[in-house]
């Protein structure tokens, strides 16, 4: 007996030692048989709202009507206006293995959460699952199932293979015009805009009087073309031209010609000062709306911001110019039969734990959030669209979409045609490859656009050679010559070292001789 | 002669205590008011064009959180303010810059919604200190002259407290995020805010406008910041 004990100890020991290898986060999720309501589950929820107090009581009724369900789950709430404070908070809680249960994220920031090793609970048991998945027997709501879901934004939340992403809302670029300052310069609005034809209004917009005051607008400030996410802008416009930005595996690609050709084109408008950014000048739907500006790009979750009839505004009343008209397009294009813009959003993430209960729960509470009282009441909040088809066919959900402009609140007909938008060019949207350092590369992408533009006011020389020192800066400021190309964090590890393969097999080999020294002791015995 | 030298005795001393008055409450002279050479004063910068360089010795009244090798300060001379906007500073640095400090800045002149700041920043320690006293702006609400004193640590007395403190503007934050809430002044309403990385959670400001109610009739004070108007970061609060 004590022979068998003794071997079962060190085999199990043994077992330990080669274990360690890798093992710097937690064990891997397992998916439990039942989830237990007798336990109580405390789980922590970060949200993210775009500064909306109706978004906030979204997520509070969604809690709430959850908890009445799941008494044995209690989520608390923290909220966030920004997505960049979710990841540098789960960053920091990463290494202290204080994550919250669930956050709203980002997929570029969570391939860097991948990093570390089961800190994120992949999604394909969980949605899977007959129980407790997609409209599974077990939940307690009408969740929609998997093919319910719309699959271009579930595929959005592959990471490396896996799902470790579900999508929340989906939005996109907008261009959001006013229509009357473009009439007055003799142009008409297209159905489909081209960068040619945007930069050529904007760059004629910028007549003046002999005070100095510009002719379209009799005021001394006039900034015709106006982007919100210069990484966007980059992004997109590299898409359409079909040109280099990644690779899938992580591999950089974007100091290319293409992207030197963009920036040329930002120099020459930036040049006439007819292009400017937020970063640089403020939030273009200030400058619309004060009749300075007649294209602005922004998120179409920013569109209840636009247009003088907004319901929201950060400038007084006194500021905002006569009423004019605003319509809504589909981003420019380099080639308007063959639209590309981005797919933005946001998603869930759900934490892996030790306990599989709590990550259970923390999936129930997810999966509530796809239902369609959720869905369809924070699509109304902005431009947002559902991310299922079950929502998105409610007679409710088509009802609100056709009262369009019934008011300016709920109804408002630019929030309405921004959404319209992007229902209609769900299959044009696109994303970015994600991996480790893609969420800098997203940066250094805007940043390139506001360097050039900046350097520009400043009188600076945009040539040749200040192209090649701004790639160089900017790979060297976003470590981008240092970017994880490896991708997984079973490939991250990288097959063993000579060194580390000895060492372990010398440890495999003590542990036999001392194995079989007991052996021998005890048969003396 | 003993009379004399009695009355210079006497004009020495008294010129001793003048110059003993208290920094802190009155505003201290800067120790050195000569600008260096290549460096702007006050009514230059004033001057410059936006997004030209420029070069400024100023003094340190206060900062916000240091992040990633930046830092947001808030500073003035004896002449006018400065706001830097996420200035390069690393994190030792942002330790030396407590209030009086005096440093060099070589950046950009810049604006964003209204607010003239200096951004794209570097600076370098230079000898001297200097805490301005509180400027007193309450006559000039609503007028255009209030502009003139953009960034400067100012005091507004006798406001009317309209709406209590929300987190964020709309209310939809949470304690620790910025306070905003509404004062007026002859009828007329302006809206005020406590940056949280200012003055967070926990600071006097935070809890004293916190627990502000409608009616209060309050003395603030704080740096004149602008956005899209006059939209001052408050770091003091008296209720009367």
């Amino acid at each position: 007996m004590k022979k068998i004990l003794a071997l079962l100890l060190a085999a199990s020991m043994l077992f330990s030692l080669t274990a360690c290898h890798g093992q710097r986060g937690l064990n891997a999720f397992e998916m439990p048989e039942e989830f237990d309501e007798s336990k109580e589950y405390n789980i922590t929820f970060w949200s993210k709202n775009d500064t909306n107090k109706t978004q906030v009581e979204i997520y509070n009724k969604a809690i709430s009507d959850f908890e009445k369900l799941y008494p044995n789950i209690h989520v608390n709430m923290r909220i966030y206006t920004d997505y960049t404070l979710i990841y540098n908070d789960v960053i920091t809680n990463i290494s202290t293995n204080t994550t919250p249960n669930v956050c709203i994220s980002y997929p570029d920031h969570i391939a860097t959460y991948l990093t570390g090793v089961n800190i994120v609970a992949p999604l394909e048991e969980l949605m899977d699952n007959a129980d407790y998945g997609l409209g599974g027997n077990k939940v307690k709501f009408d969740s929609p199932a998997k093919s319910q879901m719309i699959l271009k934004f579930l595929e959005e939340g592959e990471i490396n293979g896996s799902y470790y992403a579900l999508p929340f809302m989906r939005s996109t670029e907008a261009l959001y015009i006013n229509k009357t300052y473009v009439e007055r310069l003799g142009y008409s609005v297209p159905d489909k805009v081209t960068w040619d034809w945007i930069w050529e209004v904007a760059d004629a917009a910028m007549a003046k009087n002999e005070d100095g005051t510009f002719k379209l607008n009799g005021k001394n400030v006039m900034i015709p073309f106006i982007y919100k996410s210069t990484d966007n802008m980059m992004i997109q416009m590299l898409k359409q031209k079909g040109a280099d930005y990644s690779t899938p595996e992580g591999e950089i690609k974007i100091f290319n010609d293409d992207t030197k050709d963009i920036l040329y084109t930002v120099r020459d408008h930036a040049e006439k000062e007819s292009f400017s950014t937020f970063k640089i000048s403020s939030y273009p739907a200030n400058f619309l709306n004060a009749g300075e500006c007649i294209f602005a790009i922004d998120s179409t979750a920013g569109s209840t911001w636009m247009g003088t009839e907004a319901p929201l505004s950060d400038i007084c009343s006194d500021d905002i110019a006569d009423p004019f008209e605003t319509v809504v397009r589909v981003i420019p294009q380099f080639d308007v039969e063959n639209p590309a813009m981005i797919s933005q959003g946001p998603s869930i993430c759900i934490f892996n734990k030790n306990d599989s209960g709590e990550v259970l729960a923390s999936w129930l509470f997810a999966q509530f959030l796809l239902t369609n009282d959720v869905q369809i009441a924070y699509a109304k909040t902005e431009g947002y669209v559902p991310v299922t088809s079950k929502a998105q066919e409610t007679e409710a959900y088509l009802q609100y979409l056709a009262d369009s402009g019934i008011d300016n609140n709920e109804h408002y007909s630019i929030k309405i045609d921004a959404t319209k938008l992007l229902l209609e060019n769900t299959d044009n949207t696109f994303v970015t490859p994600v991996f480790n350092g893609s969420a800098s590369l997203r940066n250094a992408a805007g940043q390139m656009i506001e360097n050039v533009t900046k350097s520009v006011r400043r009188k600076q020389t945009v040539d040749e050679a200040y192209m090649d020192k701004l790639y160089s800066d900017i790979n060297s400021l976003y470590r981008l010559d240092q970017a994880d190309t490896s991708n997984t964090d079973k490939d991250s590890l990288g097959p063993l070292p000579a060194e580390s393969k000895a060492l372990l097999t010398g440890l495999i080999v003590v542990w036999i001789f001392i194995i079989l020294y007991f052996c021998v002791k005890n048969r003396k015995k | 002669m003993k009379k004399t030298l009695a009355i210079i005795l006497a004009l020495a001393m008294i010129f001793t205590f003048v110059a003993c008055g208290d920094a802190n409450s009155k505003g201290e002279e800067p120790t050195i008011d000569a600008k260096s050479e290549g460096v702007m004063t006050y009514e230059e910068f004033v001057a410059a064009e936006l997004d030209s360089e420029v070069v400024v010795e100023t003094y340190v009244q206060a900062h916000q959180s240091w992040w990633e090798d930046q830092i947001t300060c808030y500073t003035q001379d004896q002449d006018g303010a400065y706001f830097l906007y996420n200035m390069a500073c690393s994190e030792a640095d942002a330790e030396k810059l407590v209030p009086g400090t005096k440093i060099k800045v070589t950046g950009y002149k810049s604006e964003w919604a209204g607010e003239v700041e200096i951004i794209d920043a570097t600076f370098e320690f230079e000898e001297g200190s200097y805490i301005a006293p509180a400027f007193d702006v309450t006559d000039l609400l609503g007028t255009d002259e209030l502009i003139n004193h953009q960034n400067k640590f100012v005091t507004f007395t006798g406001l009317t407290v309209e709406s209590e403190a929300l987190y964020k503007w709309d209310g939809s934050g949470q304690d620790g995020d910025d306070l905003y809430f509404t004062v007026s002044k002859d009828g007329e309403s302006y809206q005020f805010t406590v940056e949280s990385y200012l003055c967070g959670a926990g600071t006097d400001a935070y809890e004293g406008v916190k627990a502000l109610k409608v009616g209060d009739t309050v003395d603030l004070e704080g740096f004149l910041y602008w956005y899209e108007g006059v939209n001052p970061h408050i770091t003091g609060v008296t209720v009367k």
